[in-house]
């Protein structure tokens, strides 16, 4: 059972086998990246590759730990306990499982994304730590213990938006997605583009690199606005030749808000083309 | 195997510990990568790094240490003498070893230099002034740069490719914009708050609840609270611009950090002492101004005031009418300072000049004193402290 990427997903060498020892060795693996280098999709094309069934958890800032585990809505029960339901006399009808518990609970081994933790509350990863490390955890409510029955492969993103405490980082395998080099990077659009000109990939290729050499750009543009700015180069029916402009007369390229999300990004570029 | 390795990234302040060696040390055994030093170098990477910073530092040291590794054939191996892979012991590096790396360039440099040396070095060397070994005078034994391990270098024509993957140095650019370590600081000013309930109701009050259920006659009624949030407002004075640039790192550390713990944040940059405007933007200082008074208008005393500055500047700004450095000012710093404690309960001064200086500047001791002597270093410790002081009124400090 290797990773090797798939067919929609480039996975380089490094990034393979972090993924593959994360997985053999049975301990989470934290991904970080600039954004748009496909930190979220690994997890997605692991599931697909080795053919199992993906929980994805979303963090927001105000996801609590807990949530993942299970949460106990007393409110319900009190309100069936009005009712006379029988409901009531088993404390397990009101447990709502969290992500974390269905996926220890899964017959088979499944993957387990944990989406962009640094969202969280500063505290958040260290209320996980003996939930990754063990694999289990205990129910007040019930008064059970559970455990995985198949460790999950837990893959986990973070943007870097808050640090992450040591004690998270040590459980944890790491690694950083670097921005693709320009062969990866072909390849990469070849699997979105099979049909796609040479001719004009390296037209765009060449002015998508000069945009991100470019200084002063707040948000470089990465894989994922590439992406989708050829399909619209490839939509709008763009012309080599009309890219050559570009490349030569320094004109601003076509669609230029795909690659630039930012008001004063495209500023820097049209002014300074 | 890799005690070595491992002791050369801990002296290096990569942060590893043993529980990542040992889990280094299972994954080979569990044959996750063939056996080629590059598959090594990816391995060893996801498991001891565990952060971006360090991946540049763990490039040149992996580099340093595995030079000329990849190509040695299993009769080499065979054939090294066992005195040569001897364990040397540990090294760790001392304070006066740090210094000695930095007189001698920094550790890039230094890195290079045993690169150098390897290159000639061919066999075991003990005592003398420039190989590397044991028991010599060459600065390079005493760092903890094992030559054991470094030694088995080959000679440079039998390396199969002229760049390897680590020396790239793919992430020199990662160390650049290092990430400022501000969870601590994070953690220190957490401890200031003023906990309320304020906005949506998400939790059940369990005692209105309860009350309510049992005047019903039993019939549930539930009641909802909101939850429990931080209000603590907090009023953060700057100085900014001349001595003060020595600290600008520190001092940003803190702002970010107090920026993303405290929700009703207000913040004002002054220059050495508080006279009467402070401004907001520093580049529009002079023509974007707030007046001092205004500002004790719009804040009631429920904010905490914390002041940030090395109060390090001419006795005359203090005291004096006209004194200060930048612009004729009516009242002396003193006055402003006065007021200021006298519109809010709880002011601190936090200063990035370490303590054990503060006694020889006259200035610093000057403005302790108008402070209440509620003056404190810009450490964790420091903003503990401080974050007490605003907390307890009552605590005197004089």
């Amino acid at each position: 059972m290797q990773f090797t990427g798939t067919e929609n997903y480039i996975a380089s060498k490094d990034l393979s086998i972090a993924v593959n020892a994360a997985i053999q060795l049975e301990k989470p693996l934290l991904i970080k990246g600039e954004p748009g280098t496909g930190k979220t999709l690994l997890a997605f094309e692991i599931a697909k590759a080795l053919n199992k069934q993906l929980y994805t958890w979303h963090i927001k800032s105000t996801t609590t730990a807990q949530q993942g585990l299970y949460e106990y809505d007393a409110v319900s029960r009190l309100r069936d306990s009005q009712l006379g339901d029988e409901k009531i006399n088993d404390i397990a009808n009101y447990i709502v499982k969290g992500k974390l518990w269905e996926a220890f609970e899964a017959d088979e081994q499944v993957v387990l994304l944990i989406d962009e933790i640094d969202k969280a509350d500063i505290e958040f990863p260290n209320d996980l730590l003996l939930e990754l490390d063990k694999m289990e955890f205990y129910c007040y409510e019930t008064k059970e213990t559970i455990k995985a029955k198949n460790r999950p492969i837990i893959i986990i993103t973070s943007n870097n938006e808050k640090e992450l405490p040591d004690a998270f980082l040590r459980r944890c395998f790491f690694h950083y997605i670097s921005f693709p080099e320009r062969e990866t990077l072909k390849e990469i659009v070849n699997v979105h583009y099979d049909n796609l000109e040479d001719e004009l990939m390296q037209r765009a290729m060449d002015i998508f690199y000069k945009l991100r050499d470019k200084r002063g750009l707040k948000k470089k543009p990465s894989t994922s606005e590439l992406i989708d700015w050829i399909k619209l180069l490839l939509v709008g029916k763009i012309t080599t030749q009309e890219l050559d402009e570009v490349k030569n007369m320094g004109t601003t390229p076509p669609y230029l808000g795909a690659l630039l999300k930012n008001e004063q990004d495209k500023e820097v570029v049209v002014k300074g083309y | 195997m890799f005690i070595d390795f491992f002791l050369i990234l801990k002296n290096n302040k990569i942060p590893v510990s043993i529980g990542e060696y040992l889990t280094l040390l299972e994954a080979l055994d569990k044959d996750i990568i063939d056996y080629s030093v590059e598959d090594f170098y990816f391995l060893s990477r996801s498991i001891l790094v565990k952060s971006e910073e360090h991946l540049d530092a763990y490039d040149q040291l992996f580099g340093a240490y595995f030079k000329g590794v990849e190509t040695i054939s299993t009769e080499d191996v065979m054939n090294i003498p066992e005195e040569w892979l001897r364990k040397n012991g540990e090294r760790f590096m001392s304070p006066e070893d740090m210094e000695k790396i930095k007189a001698m360039g920094g550790l890039d440099k230094l890195l290079e230099r045993v690169k150098e040396l390897l290159k000639e070095q061919k066999e075991r060397h003990q005592g003398g002034s420039k190989w590397i070994g044991t028991g010599g005078t060459s600065p390079f034994g005493a760092y903890g740069y094992n030559p054991e391990g470094i030694r088995i270098g080959q000679d440079e024509s039998r390396h199969r490719r002229a760049v390897k993957v680590w020396d790239k140095r793919t992430f020199k650019n990662l160390r650049d914009d290092v990430e400022l370590e501000t969870r601590n600081m994070k953690m220190a000013l957490k401890r200031l708050r003023i906990l309320s309930r304020e906005g949506v109701s998400e939790e059940i009050d369990l005692d209105k609840t309860i009350s309510k259920t049992s005047k019903n006659a039993g019939m549930l009624e539930i009641e909802m609270v909101p939850q429990k949030k931080n209000t603590v407002k907090v009023l953060l004075l700057l100085d900014i611009g001349g001595s003060m640039d020595d600290h600008i790192e520190l001092c940003s550390q803190l702002f970010s950090a107090a920026k993303y713990e405290f929700k009703h944040l207000e913040f004002f940059y002054f220059h050495n002492c508080l006279y009467e405007f402070l401004w907001k933007e520093n580049i529009r200082r002079w023509d974007d101004r707030v007046n001092t008074l205004d500002m004790f208008n719009t804040f009631n005393s429920d904010y905490k005031v914390i002041i940030v500055g090395d109060a390090s500047m001419s006795p005359y700004e203090i005291m004096f009418k006209q004194g200060a450095v930048e612009h004729y000012n009516e009242e002396p710093g003193k006055v402003w300072l006065e007021r200021l404690k006298k519109n809010f309960k709880d002011v601190v001064w936090l200063n990035p000049v370490p303590e054990k200086e503060w006694n020889y500047v006259q200035s610093i001791d000057m403005i302790k004193n108008i402070m209440d002597n509620k003056m404190f270093p810009l450490t964790i410790k420091g903003i503990e402290e401080a974050i007490l002081a605003l907390k307890n009124t009552k605590l005197d400090y004089t």
